[in-house]
This record gives structure tokens, sequence and C-alpha cells, in this order.
């Protein structure tokens, strides 16, 4: 009873650290919007905005999410494959979100607008890239999670990883929800 | 109500809410970029975005997270309301000081004033 009670708090606890996560997210999106105006000359939010591109990345990203969440399901059902198989689309499609980006940043750069260039550059980087630096994050953690399955099947302590991996990707879609609408829809709109 | 919690169903529900969200908040403002920004207001249209976004958070907390539906004490939604509160603290406080500093530090006179004479391009 007590060893239940005390890994029912490992979700509180990983709750807990999201929520800090969050704040940190909440600094940047600060400073995004107090330097957004502030391009000194260069490129604005609404020449980058690319519509039909970052429509992908959100809906990319929004899969993966649901995937995620029916790993969990799987695992809970105990259906090893069908876990492996969700869980490693999850991992593709960030994977897929993480190109996405990436092409988007070199592309900004190969233009010679790099973050050093106003300090809103410097603001929309940072936000994106430590956005981008969690999916990376969460990649690399369903794929030593997905080696802890196949090697040693759906444990609890497996399932009780893909809970708090779900709570992870699920939070990092709800982040991207706000940079969309924020940072791409409120850029085109401003 | 019980059975929909961590279900295929609650899964399946909040991705097609997220979608629709996403869709219609994109094609309002494609309609808005298109129509050359006079389709509505720019306020009302700010405030449908926004809202549009807080709604799909609501949707991904209820049925990807599964809020309010932990047994015995609520912390998580605690731990959630107080940080949704500093967020929003954070991210207002911060623009609204920052508009005023901007307003009250750089009258757009001086501001042209120095941008002519320094040679920026606005």
């Amino acid at each position: 009873m007590h060893k239940e009670e005390s890994k029912e708090k490992v979700f509180l606890g990983f709750w807990i650290y999201m929520m800090t996560d969050l704040l940190m997210f909440a600094v940047l999106f600060a400073t995004y919007a107090v330097l957004k105006n502030s391009t000194y000359g260069g490129i604005t939010i609404r020449e980058i905005f690319d519509p039909p591109f970052v429509l992908v990345e959100t809906l990319i990203l929004l899969t993966s999410s649901f995937v995620c969440g029916l790993a969990l399901l799987f695992a809970k059902a105990m259906d090893q494959k069908k876990t492996i198989y969700f869980l490693a689309a999850t991992a593709l499609l960030g994977v897929a979100f993480l190109g996405m980006e990436i092409y988007e940043f070199s592309h900004l750069l190969s233009e010679g607008n790099s973050y050093t260039q106003s300090a809103f550059l410097s603001a929309f980087f940072t936000l994106l890239s430590f956005h981008g630096f969690h999916i990376l994050v969460g990649t690399v953690w369903i794929t030593i999670l997905l080696v802890h399955i196949a090697m040693r099947g759906l444990l609890p302590s497996n399932i009780r990883k893909i809970r708090l991996l779900g709570i992870f990707w699920h939070f990092l879609d709800v982040v991207w929800i706000f940079i969309f609408t924020i940072v791409y829809l409120l850029g085109g709109i401003l | 109500m019980k059975k929909t919690v961590g279900s295929v169903r609650s899964y399946v529900l909040g991705f097609i809410f997220s979608i629709v969200l996403t869709l219609i908040s994109f094609a309002i403002t494609i309609k808005h970029i298109d129509s050359d920004h006079s389709f509505i207001g720019h306020e009302i249209i700010i405030g449908i975005v926004l809202a549009l976004a807080v709604l799909q958070l609501f949707v991904q907390l209820i049925f990807f997270l599964h809020l309010g539906h932990e047994k015995g004490p609520r912390w998580n939604l605690v731990f959630l309301a107080s940080t949704i509160t500093i967020f929003i603290m954070v991210v207002v406080g911060s623009m609204w000081i920052m508009y005023h500093l901007n307003y009250n530090m750089m009258p757009e006179k001086v501001g042209s004033y120095i941008m002519e004479k320094e040679g920026i391009r606005k």
C-alpha cells in the first residue's frame, strides 16, 4: 500500500516539474511579446509566417500527441507490439516536426536572418528552439523507452514511464498551440 | 462519464476537437490576411483566435491529460491553476509595463528624428 502511494506521487512530482517548465515558457512568451516589433528594420513575423508550412507542423504535432495517448492505452492493455508501434510513430512524428523546424531555421539563416539580427529574431529563435529542444529530449526519451520495452517487456515501471512521457508530450503540444496562435497566427494578423 | 476517462473515445474526441479548432482559427486568419486585413476588426479577430487557443487548451487538458478525473485531492488542478495565474501575470504584466515604458521613453518625434539621423530604416 505504501509503495503504491509513493508511486502515485511520481505523477504529481512530474506534473509539478511540467508546471515549472510552463513558467519558463511564460517568460519566453513574455519576452517575445515585448520584443515582437523590435525588428530593427529587418524581417518581421509577417514575412516569416508561411501558413501551409506552419499548419502542417501543427497537425504533425497534434497527431503525435494523439498517437502517444493511444500508445498508453495499448500499454495498459498489455499489447506490447502495438505499444511499440505507436510509440515509434510518436517519435517519428516528433522527428518530422523537428526536421521542419530545422528547415525553417536554416532557411531563415541562409537569408541572413540569424538570431543576432534583431531583438525580435532573438526572441523568436529562443522561444521556438526551446520548444524544439523539448521535442528533441522527448524523442530521445521515447527511443530509450522503446529499447527498454523491447528488451524487458511491459513491466509496470515501463507503463509508468509511458504515462509520464504522455504528460510531457501532451504539454508540449499545448505549448505549440500557443506558439502557433500567438507567434504565427497573430503575427500574420497584426 | 467515468467510461470515457482514458478510453480510445476520449483520445479520438480530443483529437477531432483539436483539429477542428486549429483549422477554424487557421481559416479565420487566412481569410483575414487574404481580405487585406479588413475581414473583421483587429481586436475582434485577435480575441477570437486567442479564445480558440484557450478552448483547445481545455480540450487537451480534459481529453488528453484527463484533468479533473484524478482521485482524492486535486493537486494537479491546484498546481495548474496557480501556474496559469502566474503565466498570465508574467506575460500580460511584461507587455503592459514595457508598452508604457516605450511610450514614455520614446515620443514619436524623437524616434523618427533618431532614425533619420542614424539612417535606420523603419
